[in-house]
């Protein structure tokens, strides 16, 4: 789960890490209001859950009342496209209005949950305000990673390093330990998977402070965080992957037209994997999980419909601790209660199968049966509508 | 042989007494697994299944002298669970439970690192189907009966794309040695690399099915590990071809954050590392087939 930069910076905030002064606003009035208590220049950033805002004309430095009016009326309410969203972007509901700040050296610092060390990773670089996977690309060795023990955690010594390579001296060097220790402790304390200061920077006085911040954070922990499960901002996410997670519905939109309903994560790649292959493209992915009622079966057909691209819809379910005879009824219920008329393709191994394949059969509705996950492809990719005709 | 799970392995579950532990435990007992009892805090000394209940991973040792333990516990409790079994002495623990915190999983790694190579737990899971050894026993969620049993490893993260595989290769009367689930999060306590090495030395198993999919280190180590230490044909399937970078695919572990971490990346450092990898997830028990075929011939 992603937050907004001003609630990054915030939590960050205050636990020490030193932020520039600024306020939120959510209409141009309010933003003239927070630009007036800081005093002109100001730096105006629209809010969205997407890297790259600078280059899609999200962030401005405005010097009088009348460009942050202009520059938020421009943006409030529109939606933002930048590198890192899709074509249709983000939508800007509120903007972070702050100081200004006098920038002599950018420093990228990130930290992340390393796979390999199955640790936290520092990721440090004395080229910051560049994207981190730019970063990696282009100049690999200017990377610095340290790793850190979970049993002993973030060590003075390894802050001190950290600060000598990055080259910052005199008293950056204790202001650097402080900015790393509020990273961890955010991190560790907040059950974070990612937390990025791009750019941390050095100002023209020698003072560092962090003109960006972007935190990311293990859903899976959200039961035990209340305060950072309260930061989610409903409207930066696809309303469809919301609506299908409140069934036990994990679905990620794609841009094909062959809609996808699969139980097992890992079955329902290899089934996407199978269309394209088959020279088809998936609508999307879908996991209806374990123990699938009919129920969620037709909530998965619902979901899947949302997206007006698909013209047919593959059911494929490995049961174990599904059943195809759930599953089937599920299916037979959708057809007649959303009243389809699109092709709909259904593959049933595992569980109950003879029962699943019974209900299908005698349904006297015209779905398509296929035995393995290879036929269930082709036959998808063959029906839709666009070709047959 | 096979691995991790044996007629006489003497199993306990964790979490038992609830719903889905007794569901579980009922369809493993029903299929000749030795269950020898369950861990329910503050349920000690009640029966289920006719099997008896301890209030900690400790006693059921003491008293049935448990060797392994799944754990269905609910993802709060869940790493306290497995550290438990860890501490209790057991030799292995599976655990099933989706949902598990990653940085409660980064601290059972560093607990299991405390012990010395003989007496530490190995660990498989979370957020995985289990394993199983057909013919044998199994602690997981599986459909027992779409396995053969045989002289095949299958490890995979995915629980129904293993099912897929398995069942293509009963089609083709290939049997299974063992199947593993590693499980699909992003910390897990067994890696590809690890069941690979206890399959080559299995006299048990001839060859491995490797399943993997996008996102994170684990194939391309698996990959070295092959190449420099295996002696038996890998036949991989890495799912994922048509997945976009930095999304999550359901898994919480399946998206792709770093370099070499795509579907298309890991074929190839599979195939460089002399693996062969399957074209399409439906040609998994062909692909078997063909690498037997060749070394029966060979």
């Amino acid at each position: 789960m992603d937050i907004h930069e001003h609630q990054a910076k915030e939590l960050l905030g205050r636990i020490g890490m030193p932020v520039p002064q600024g306020g939120i606003a959510f209409a141009p009035e309010q933003a003239m209001h927070e630009a007036r208590k800081l005093g002109f220049p100001v730096i105006v950033k629209a809010q969205v859950h997407a890297g790259g805002r600078g280059a899609a004309g999200g962030v401005k430095l405005c010097r009088n009342e009348a460009e942050v009016s202009a520059f938020a009326l421009s943006l409030l309410g529109r939606n933002l496209v930048t590198k890192q969203t899709d074509a249709n972007g983000k939508p800007v509901h509120r903007l972070l209005v702050e100081e200004a700040t006098d920038i002599a050296k950018e420093i990228y610092l990130g930290l992340v949950l390393d796979r390999k060390s199955e640790r936290i990773m520092i990721v440090a670089s004395r080229e910051g305000g560049m994207e981190i996977e730019d970063l990696a690309e282009e100049q690999p060795d200017a990377l610095i990673r340290m790793v850190i023990d979970p049993a002993m955690g973030l060590l003075p010594f390894q802050s001190r390093e950290l600060a000598f390579k990055l080259g910052f001296t005199g008293k950056q060097v204790g202001q650097f330990a402080t900015v790393l220790r509020a990273c961890y402790r955010a991190f560790r304390d907040l059950d974070a998977t990612m937390v990025e200061i791009n750019p941390l920077v050095i100002k023209r006085d020698g003072d560092l402070i962090a003109l960006d911040a972007k935190m990311s954070f293990d859903t899976n922990a959200l039961f035990r965080r209340p305060e950072v499960a309260a930061l989610r901002d409903p409207g930066q996410e696809d309303p469809r992957e919301d609506a299908a997670a409140e069934h036990g519905l994990s679905y990620v939109g794609l841009e094909g037209d062959i809609g996808c309903i699969i139980n097992g994560a890992g079955l329902a790649m290899a089934t996407m994997d199978m269309i394209t292959l088959a020279g088809g493209e998936p609508a999307n992915f879908l996991d209806i999980g374990g123990g699938a009622s009919p129920e969620r079966v037709v909530a998965a057909f619902r979901t899947v419909l949302s997206d007006p691209n698909v013209s047919v819809i593959l059911v494929n379910i490995f049961a174990g601790i599904n059943r195809c005879d759930w599953v089937a009824s599920g299916v037979v219920q959708a057809y007649r209660e959303l009243k389809l008329t699109l092709p709909v393709v259904v593959r049933l191994a595992g569980t109950n199968v003879e029962e699943g394949r019974r209900i299908i059969n005698d349904s006297g509705l015209p779905l398509i049966s296929a035995d393995t996950l290879a036929e269930a492809a082709a036959t998808a990719v063959k029906s839709r509508p666009s070709l047959a005709a | 042989m096979s691995i991790l799970i044996q007629e006489d392995t003497r199993i306990i579950v964790q979490g038992m007494s609830g719903r889905i532990g007794q569901f579980h435990a009922e369809d493993m007992i029903r299929n000749g697994t030795n269950v020898v009892g369950g861990v329910t805090p503050g349920r000690g000394g009640e029966t289920v299944l006719g099997r008896p209940i301890f209030n900690t991973v400790a006693e059921a040792v003491e008293a049935v002298g448990a060797q392994a333990s799944l754990v269905f516990v609910p993802p709060p409790g869940a790493a306290d669970a497995i550290m438990e079994a860890a501490e209790a002495g057991l030799e292995f623990a599976v655990c099933v439970t989706d949902g598990i915190p990653s940085q409660d999983m980064m601290k059972v790694k560093r607990f299991l690192r405390r012990f010395p190579a003989a007496r530490k737990m190995r660990f498989i899971g979370p957020n995985c189907a289990g394993v199983i050894s057909p013919g044998k026993g199994f602690m997981g969620i599986m459909p027992p009966a779409i396995y053969l049993p045989g002289r095949v490893g299958i490890v995979g993260r995915s629980g129904t794309l293993g099912y897929e595989a398995a069942s293509q290769m009963k089609s083709l009367g290939i049997g299974v040695s063992t199947s593993v689930g590693i499980g699909g999060d992003p910390i897990n306590g067994s890696s590809f690399r690890d069941i690979l090495e206890l399959f080559e030395n299995d006299p048990d198993t001839d060859a491995v099915m490797m399943i993997g999919e996008i996102g994170g280190p684990q194939e391309a180590e698996a990959a070295a590990y092959a190449r420099d230490h295996m002696t038996k044909p890998v036949v991989a399937y890495i799912a994922g071809l048509s997945a976009p970078k930095g999304r999550k695919m359901g898994h919480a572990g399946a998206i792709i954050s770093a370099f070499g971490e795509s579907a298309q990346e890991k074929v190839e450092i599979l195939s460089a590392a002399g693996i062969t990898v399957a074209p399409t997830p439906s040609a998994m028990g062909e692909t078997i087939a063909r690498v037997l075929g060749v070394r029966q011939a060979a």
